[in-house]
């Protein structure tokens, strides 16, 4: 055990506020994770990371919580990006990377400023990579708070959503505001976004967010179970990170110990890796198809999660 | 024997996916010829385009032109395909579209001289493209885009051109258009024509074969030997009817008759 | 500005901003921004690597962005989702972001890897920066042709049999080049859009493919030299100066073919059928 848990972990109180802010910060990724990639908007959600670098960037320079700055940000990209009817068409391909390559060249600024102004150290690798060990713990409320908003968010409106994303004219025809349920699911990217951005840092949130969503679409044909599955999947995947990067510190006497964000990248990358090879496909899929029941709504999307995984 | 072949087709065959897409098909196109690869979406046209392009493995059979195998025809086959998916923003004329079409197979640099320069202007002229050759290529319409394809496949005068289904997607009176100019630019350059199409009747006035393919079998000679009901029957497995009428042909299935595979716009059921 | 070592730094960005304005006409023509944008996080990883075991920063660019192209682009062809990529794009900058924890000078060292530093490349590096441009430039005008039918018209490149697969493999081998040399400058993170922004606004401004290529070159000269005063004089980090730049250089190209349109008569539109 002492292997594997090195002294003073448990104790350790920066790695209690690490284990709840990953913990819920990777369970709202994996819930918003999976409709996303069920929607097709896996390039929008990368497209909000950038913007919510700015805003982490720019919040830290005016002294404000990288938090707000992260999701306030996102949100406003957000809205910004429904306006323009931002998709995945090659016209607008050029178009929205040339944005975010400006907000990007912003981000730098911000930085760049913060760090000679403040002269604190650490801002750029705290803004795009996290620094989860040096959470404020006061934090720990306002996350919860964002996460059950945004999760009774996306339950309120997860019939009319999922039913949108199979097909906008059928969702109309049944009533569904479908530019007011799309809306809302990007102002749910965002605060997801701006969640795992002070996880694991603004530039690597991409993988928290798609990762465990795709790794579980691999394994599962029906949604309702990878939703749980990528839930699990996250928050195993952040607990893992925190623990090795703990541990990091000891394995060399004078080393300085490994980011958390590598160890929670490479835990989602390598769990993505595996879930193709066909024994695992098999093995979990079997299990956890024959558990649990399925409503016909999930059932209906499934076909279109596979296009995109 | 009185023509020269330009291209011999024997005994090819295509798997795909596990399906025969080709069975034995035999055919050849003569020098100067105007041949029509007639046969419904699906049946394999394409397949066999890119079979005669180099593009595709045979199973069985053997392709030649020009009497030599394929993999020594050189720039003797010019190739339109249906379509390009062009950006209307890219930076590229339909004059320097058709200019590729002398020389992209070279390497390096060099400008190009009066002769190459006349040359495209000649041939954008003999396709009626004048009016838009200094027009970006993306923002072309369709018939317009497959003029300036044409004149690309041409300008390297090749022996044979191969058109994958130019006439899908264009209005009726485009496609008189198309044909009359496949036709007046053919006989003028001296190219032999192979044309797929699933539709036979705008091809009448100016085939002077036929393929007919069906089932992954064809049968080839002149329409006067092909579109006849016992050829076309045997072809098909069923029996069909052919009638002529106001000098265009219209293929018929017996009702009940599976008639998926024969062409759409010459399919009745007969009361 | 002028003096000493900025010499250096004026020249290295000239390169930078020829080859970056060379591959980019041909990354925006084929529509390989994704590669454009992931090949550098390869790049950033293999510098922030060989800082860490001592080697010569350009080789670990070098092998890691050769890398990260033949395996997007191998990763590309057989049809597999963007999910991978996106994920081996952030695998990389993590694993930079590891690299570099274990060096000393962890916040600079990502801080210009990342966002560019006007002395990005040192003297010793000069001569093996140029080869690797004139190695790019030659390459680019050897296939100049191929790359450009295979570019707009792969189907009738393989029909003619100019082999769309082959042309492919080296472009990418050609970005790899590029990014090793430009990511020092600019930074991993915004060589991107300078590979984007000037070709992007230069296809607006002409119709022909030789103009707009020149074009390319010379507008991202002008967002390079641009940048690297400013950022003398500022302090401020080159890769904001150039995000700047590239997006006004969009915004003027879009803007001048709207306007383009806008003059074209009706009469002249409806004539051509």
């Amino acid at each position: 055990m002492r292997l594997i848990f090195e002294p003073g972990f448990f104790s350790n109180a920066p790695v209690h506020t690490a284990f709840v802010i990953g913990a819920v910060s990777a369970i709202v990724s994996g819930i918003v994770g999976v409709v996303t990639v069920v929607r097709g908007q896996s390039f929008a959600g990368h497209a909000l990371t950038d913007v919510a670098t700015t805003g982490g960037a720019g919040a830290s320079l005016w002294g404000i919580s990288p938090l707000l700055g992260f999701i306030g940000a996102g949100v406003f990209g957000a809205g910004a990006m429904d306006l323009a009817g931002v998709q995945r068409a090659r016209g607008r391909d050029l178009a929205t990377g040339i944005v975010l390559g400006a907000a990007t060249g912003l981000s730098a600024l911000f930085l760049y400023l913060d760090t000679t102004r403040s002269a604190s150290t650490g801002v750029t690798q705290q803004i795009l990579f996290g620094s989860i060990f040096t959470l404020d713990p006061s934090m720990i409320p306002l996350v919860v708070v964002l996460s059950v908003v945004t999760l009774a968010l996306i339950s309120w409106i997860y019939r009319p959503l999922l039913l949108s994303s199979l097909s906008a004219e059928l969702a109309s025809a049944r009533g569904v505001r479908v530019r007011g349920v799309g809306l809302l699911f990007m102002f749910a990217l965002a605060i997801s976004v701006g969640l795992s951005s002070i996880a694991i840092g603004s530039v690597l949130s991409t993988a928290l967010l798609i990762g465990p969503a795709a790794t579980s679409l691999r394994l599962t044909k029906n949604v309702r179970n990878a939703l749980v599955l990528a839930c699990v999947l996250g928050v195993v995947s952040t607990w893992l990170g925190v623990l090795f990067a703990y541990d990091s510190y000891y394995w060399n006497p004078s080393s300085r110990g490994l980011p958390v964000s590598f160890f929670i990248v490479a835990i989602i990358f390598l769990s993505y890796l595996v879930s193709g090879t066909p024994l695992i496909r098999r093995v979990i899929a079997r299990r956890v198809d024959a558990g649990r029941s399925s409503a016909r709504s999930a059932r209906v999307t499934t076909s279109r999660a596979e296009e995109v995984v | 024997m009185s023509a020269t072949s330009i291209l011999n087709v024997e005994g090819v065959s295509v798997t795909f996916a596990g399906r025969r897409i080709l069975d034995d098909v035999s055919f050849e196109v003569r020098q100067g010829e105007f041949t029509g690869l007639i046969g419904s979406n699906g049946v394999g046209k394409t397949t066999l385009l890119r079979a005669i392009l180099g593009l595709q493995r045979l199973v069985a059979g053997e392709i030649r032109v020009n009497g030599a195998p394929l993999t020594q025809r050189g720039r003797s086959l010019g190739y339109v395909p249906q379509k390009v998916l062009l950006d209307p923003d890219v930076p590229m004329r339909a004059w320097d579209f058709v200019a590729l079409g002398l020389d992209a197979h070279r390497y390096g640099f060099s400008r190009r001289t009066k002769e190459q320069r006349d040359l495209v202007d000649q041939m954008l002229h003999d396709v009626d493209a004048d009016r838009f050759a200094n027009a970006r290529v993306g923002s072309l319409s369709g018939g317009e885009q497959q003029r300036v394809l044409i004149a690309h496949a041409l300008i390297s005068q090749p022996t044979l051109l191969l058109l994958d289904e130019p006439l899908a997607n264009l209005d009726p009176r485009s496609v008189q258009e198309i044909v009359a100019l496949l036709h007046r630019v053919a006989s003028e350059h001296q190219v032999a024509v192979l044309l797929s199409a699933h539709e036979m009747n705008a091809l009448l006035p100016v085939m002077d074969r036929i393929v007919y393919l069906t089932n992954g079998r064809a049968a080839s000679g002149t329409t006067e030997e092909v579109v006849r009901s016992e050829v076309l029957s045997a072809l098909y497995g069923h029996h069909v009817d052919v009638l002529k009428l106001h000098g265009r042909v219209l293929v018929v299935a017996e009702p009940g008759q599976e008639d998926r595979d024969i062409p759409q716009h010459e399919t009745f059921t007969v009361t | 500005m002028f003096s000493g070592f900025m010499v250096n730094a004026w020249l290295i960005s000239t390169v930078v901003a020829i080859i970056a304005g060379v591959v980019g006409f041909f990354v925006v023509l084929r529509g390989s921004s994704f590669q454009a944008h992931a090949i550098p996080n390869g790049a950033f990883a293999g510098a922030a690597g060989a800082n860490l075991i001592g080697v010569n920063p350009l080789i670990g660019l070098g092998v890691f962005s050769l890398g990260a192209a033949l395996s997007i682009g191998r990763l590309s062809r057989r049809g597999r989702s963007d999910v991978v990529t996106a994920l081996a794009l952030v695998m990389m900058l993590a694993l930079g972001a590891a690299f570099i924890s274990q060096s000393t000078q962890y916040e600079p060292q990502i801080f210009s890897l990342l966002f560019g530093e006007i002395l990005g490349v040192s003297t010793g590096q000069l001569l093996p920066v140029v080869i690797l441009g004139l190695v790019c430039i030659t390459a680019v005008a050897v296939l100049y042709r191929r790359l450009l039918l295979t570019s707009i018209a792969p189907e009738i490149a393989a029909s003619q049999g100019l082999r769309p697969e082959r042309i492919e493999t080296a472009f990418l081998i050609v970005i790899a080049c590029a990014t090793t040399m430009t990511v020092p400058v600019v930074g991993a993170l915004l060589i991107f859009t300078l590979m984007i922004g000037p070709p992007a606004a230069a296809r607006c401004f002409s119709n022909r493919p030789e103009v707009a290529l020149a074009l390319s070159v010379v507008i991202a000269l002008v967002t390079v030299w641009a940048s690297l005063a400013c950022s003398f004089s500022t302090n401020w980090p080159v890769g904001f100066f150039v995000g700047a730049f590239s997006a006004t250089w969009f915004a003027l190209g879009m803007a001048y073919a709207a306007w383009r349109r806008s003059r074209r008569s009706p009469r002249e539109l409806g004539a051509r059928t």
